[in-house]
């Protein structure tokens, strides 16, 4: 059992490290992780939860108010980008920050074609992020059923 | 003068209209032993307080205390927010005789240099880059300090306006805090502790300390922490 747990424990490792250096996450995220503790066990699952929600309703804001025949309001897409810009720099989501610092350079500019690819763009982002935390915290559970603890991974 | 204590619990109201961010402050005050109130928007703020309009006054602009005050050592709130944002908040618990001993702090995810002269010239105390981090909150203590002793009918030890001026006689220099660990009731554990200082060798001790208002040396000094989208910039 313990030879399954380190096994565990090493691609738990490795599969963190890969979200950093594939620049998935950032160290916003390390200090998510650091929140954490005993009386709090659950926060980073908590706030990540949070966060999903925030952008299947903010890429669907934006999605309608692109989706219009006529005028689009560029002010209300920009406005909605300012806030997923804030979640996601706020629980480290790096390539969907990224993605938002364009997008909101393509709203000032009212670049439509731009805007709509963007938006296509930060709706793949998220999902995978989605799915590759999703697996984080299968392995993290694989570990705790293993009987083993989950590492504090250093990124340093 | 001790400051470890479990009487010396401060209590925070935490204002944004983000359910993340409000999620992430009340953890982080959490985490430095702060006994936290969230509410997300400064309407909700105020009718926390206990302010209302025109309830004991003739003027009906003014803002007058509920028989019920709640204790509150310090407002930190985010700048940008729907119909009453954080400046506007400020400036209405500036003007309230009850409540402008009550410390500021101003939250943004963006770096205005006009913005944050702004808040700070209108009283806040600090002025935060987002993400705000655990480090970030422990130049907070003294300033929550302050209302604690003010409500215990201790002398005022400062006026708010005296910027980097020491307030405790523990707390000579500001840049001090930055590295050295508050002997406070803290839930800090080693390993955050590590992070800490890691941290704020990596953002370079005194542009944190940048922040702080200080009016003798003018704003030039109060530059803040400069997150530039993962870019570390020196001085």
């Amino acid at each position: 059992m313990d030879a399954h747990v380190a096994q565990l424990q090493m691609q738990y490792r490795n599969y963190i490290l890969s979200l950093y250096q594939q620049g998935f996450l950032d160290d916003q995220f390390t200090e998510l992780k650091s929140l954490q503790d005993d009386g709090s066990p659950d926060f980073v699952a908590e706030v990540l939860s949070l966060f999903f929600d925030d952008c299947v309703k903010l890429v669907g804001n934006m999605a309608r108010a692109l989706d219009q025949t006529g005028t689009v309001d560029f002010c209300q897409v920009g406005a909605n980008v300012h806030q997923l810009k804030g979640s996601s720099s706020s629980v480290g989501a790096k390539r969907v920050k990224g993605l938002c610092i364009n997008f909101k350079e393509l709203c000032e500019a009212k670049n439509y074609e731009g805007c709509v690819r963007c938006l296509q763009q930060v709706d793949i982002e998220y999902k995978t992020l989605k799915a590759k935390l999703q697996d984080m915290f299968n392995l993290e559970k694989q570990i705790v059923q293993a009987g083993g603890i989950v590492p504090q991974v250093d990124i340093n | 003068m001790g400051m470890a204590a479990a009487e010396w619990k401060f209590h925070v109201l935490a204002v944004d209209d983000s359910l993340v961010d409000r999620k992430l402050i009340e953890r982080l005050l959490q985490k430095s032993s702060c006994q936290v109130t969230t509410v997300d928007s400064g309407y909700k703020a105020l009718e926390f307080l206990g302010l209302r309009q025109g309830i004991e006054s003739n003027d009906p602009t003014a803002l007058s205390p509920s028989p019920q005050e709640v204790e509150v050592n310090l407002i930190i709130t985010d700048y940008c927010m729907p119909g009453m944002t954080g400046y506007d908040l400020l400036k209405k618990l500036k003007e309230s005789a009850a409540f402008k001993s009550i410390p500021v702090v101003i939250m943004s995810s963006e770096n205005v240099p006009a913005r944050i002269s702004r808040c700070l010239e209108e009283g806040a105390e600090e002025f935060f880059l987002k993400p705000v981090r655990l480090a970030d909150l422990n130049n907070l203590k003294p300033h929550m300090m302050k209302t604690k002793l003010k409500n215990q009918k201790l002398e005022e030890i400062e006026k708010p306006s005296n910027g980097t001026a020491a307030v405790e006689p523990e707390i000579k220099n500001p840049t001090e805090m930055e590295i050295k660990i508050l002997p406070l009731p803290s839930e800090l554990e080693p390993k955050q502790v590590h992070l800490q200082e890691v941290q704020v060798q990596q953002e370079e001790l005194a542009l944190s300390n940048n922040k702080r208002k200080t009016m003798e040396e003018g704003l030039s000094t109060a530059r803040p922490r400069p997150r530039l989208e993962g870019i570390a910039t020196a001085v």
